[in-house]
């Protein structure tokens, strides 16, 4: 790079995390029922973008990467998800 | 004056590349370009090259892994046609937006299908708005002195965009022709210290991700995303400047002088004009002279540059002209004329330049524009310029 200054109007390059978050257009909100939960960790395996988190006796979505496609719920052996539709706040 | 050869066009393709040491050429062959690369493996299994070559499954590919040898710092080539071009045709949309300056020959071909294998301008004419430079050569010895300029136009901080440099399938690829093949230290001279890529260099030292996702209707994404585009077409506009500053520095350097944008062929005091475009201009040129010995003043543009398309130089070549004659090897469906009579037109509106212009369309598949047929055409212009106005194109192989 040689020191030369990039101009801002090149290629898209990305070295920080983007503010652009996937949750930001979710239409569906995973909920999970704690006392359904078994922890087997089917969520967190079939999750396509790996937003699933883990908690002492259950797992549950980030909801800013969430992006509340519904496998989660679907997958789910114990029933224990359900998709809820997101409102204004 | 470097070494005199004779060889084809796509042999001058291949030494303008070898003279231009890229790194890395991924290739995978195609009629008419397959003598092309084979030429290059060529060199390289003799030594004659020092590049990485990547034979891959298909065009998609080829393109695909010169991003990531160009993403890691490398100088690039490879070449294509027709059907290889479509299917090359998703990275090739990416390649100008991540401003990679990858050099890629088109040895032209007509578009499928009626099936053909042979020469016509289809394939370049249908990517033309895609963000690549391109540049169409009349001979031999400008496939062969282009390809390093393009280089140095593609690399330029002003300009990263990637640039097609095109020769016609057949009359060029396969025509064989006296060419003086500069020295390497000329060519090393013209070209500079290597450094192909500043702006999106991979480096474990800084993470990045090259082309995230980016626009969208919130957040910082449509400023964003105009911006990048607005970038992409200030490149293009600069290159304008480039390609004639590296024509010039090329004719100090080797005593060839190819006009960058386009070249005014007896233009002066010419009443009548001939627009053309790659090797037909050989034939025009002939039929000018022939036209200019039986006393007509007509006179011949020829494009180079194609994109960034050098509108403001036509209007001006053509402004004094009662007519306008515009040979295109290819054809424009949706407007039912040649492409290059359609963007000469958009130049001379802009000029506010008015004069009639007519579209004439040959060499499709391979077909011959001879003198004859340019004979037929500057006869044409003459009667349009006397007020014989034309319906729709001529087809000039029509009755051949």
């Amino acid at each position: 790079m040689k020191g030369r200054n990039i101009p801002d109007n090149l290629c898209a390059v990305a070295v920080d995390l983007s503010d652009m978050l996937t949750g930001d257009w979710r239409a569906l909100r995973p909920v999970v029922d704690r006392d359904k939960c078994v922890k087997c960790a089917v969520c967190w395996l079939y999750c396509p973008v790996q937003c699933i988190r883990e908690h002492a006796t259950w797992f549950d979505a980030d909801l800013k990467t969430c992006k509340g496609c519904g496998i989660c719920a679907r997958e789910c052996p114990q029933h224990a998800i359900v998709m809820v539709e997101e409102v204004e706040a | 004056m470097g070494k005199i050869v004779v060889i084809d066009g796509n042999e001058a393709a291949a030494w303008g590349a070898a003279l231009s040491r890229p790194d890395m050429v991924a290739v995978y062959p195609i009629t008419p370009q397959s003598s092309l690369v084979e030429y290059l493996a060529e060199f390289i299994a003799d030594g004659r090259m020092d590049a990485e070559l990547m034979d891959v499954e298909g065009e998609h590919s080829a393109l695909s892994v010169l991003h990531g040898a160009c993403l890691a710092g490398a100088r690039t080539y490879s070449a294509t046609s027709a059907q290889g071009l479509a299917y090359m045709f998703e990275p090739y949309f990416r390649t100008p937006g991540l401003r990679l300056p990858i050099v890629v020959s088109l040895v032209t071909r007509d578009g499928i299908s009626p099936t053909c294998v042979w020469g016509g301008q289809q394939d370049a004419m249908s990517v033309k708005d895609v963000g690549w430079i391109h540049m169409f050569c009349e001979n031999q010895q400008e496939i062969c002195d282009t390809i390093p300029i393009a280089y140095k136009v593609a690399e330029h901080p002003e300009v990263m965009l990637p640039v097609n440099v095109n020769h016609d399938g057949n009359y060029l690829s396969y025509g064989v022709a006296r060419v003086d093949l500069p020295d390497q230290e000329v060519v090393n001279a013209f070209l500079g210290e290597k450094d192909v890529n500043w702006h999106a260099c991979l480096d474990p030292a800084r993470p990045m991700a090259v082309d995230p996702l980016t626009g969208g209707a919130g957040g910082p994404g449509p400023s964003m995303f105009v911006r990048y585009r607005k970038g992409l077409c200030d490149g293009m506009q600069n290159a304008m400047r480039v390609i004639e500053e590296a024509h010039e520095d090329w004719g100090r350097r080797t005593g060839r002088h190819w006009a960058p944008l386009i070249e005014r062929y007896r233009m002066d005091d010419a009443e009548v004009a001939l627009v053309t475009i790659g090797s037909m201009t050989g034939a025009a040129k002939d039929a000018v002279d022939e036209a200019r010995a039986a006393g007509a003043r007509i006179g011949l543009v020829k494009i180079k540059t194609f994109r960034p398309f050098p509108a403001a130089q036509i209007a001006a070549a053509l402004s004094g002209v009662r007519a306008v004659g515009v040979v295109d090897r290819a054809v424009n469906f949706g407007w039912n004329c040649g492409p290059v009579f359609q963007e000469v037109l958009s130049a001379l509106y802009l000029s506010q330049a008015r004069m009639p212009v007519m579209s004439f369309i040959g060499g499709l598949a391979g077909a011959d524009i001879t003198v004859e047929h340019f004979a037929r055409v500057i006869e044409r212009t003459r009667r349009l310029a006397d007020g014989d106005m034309a319906v729709g194109p001529v087809w000039l192989n029509e009755n051949d």
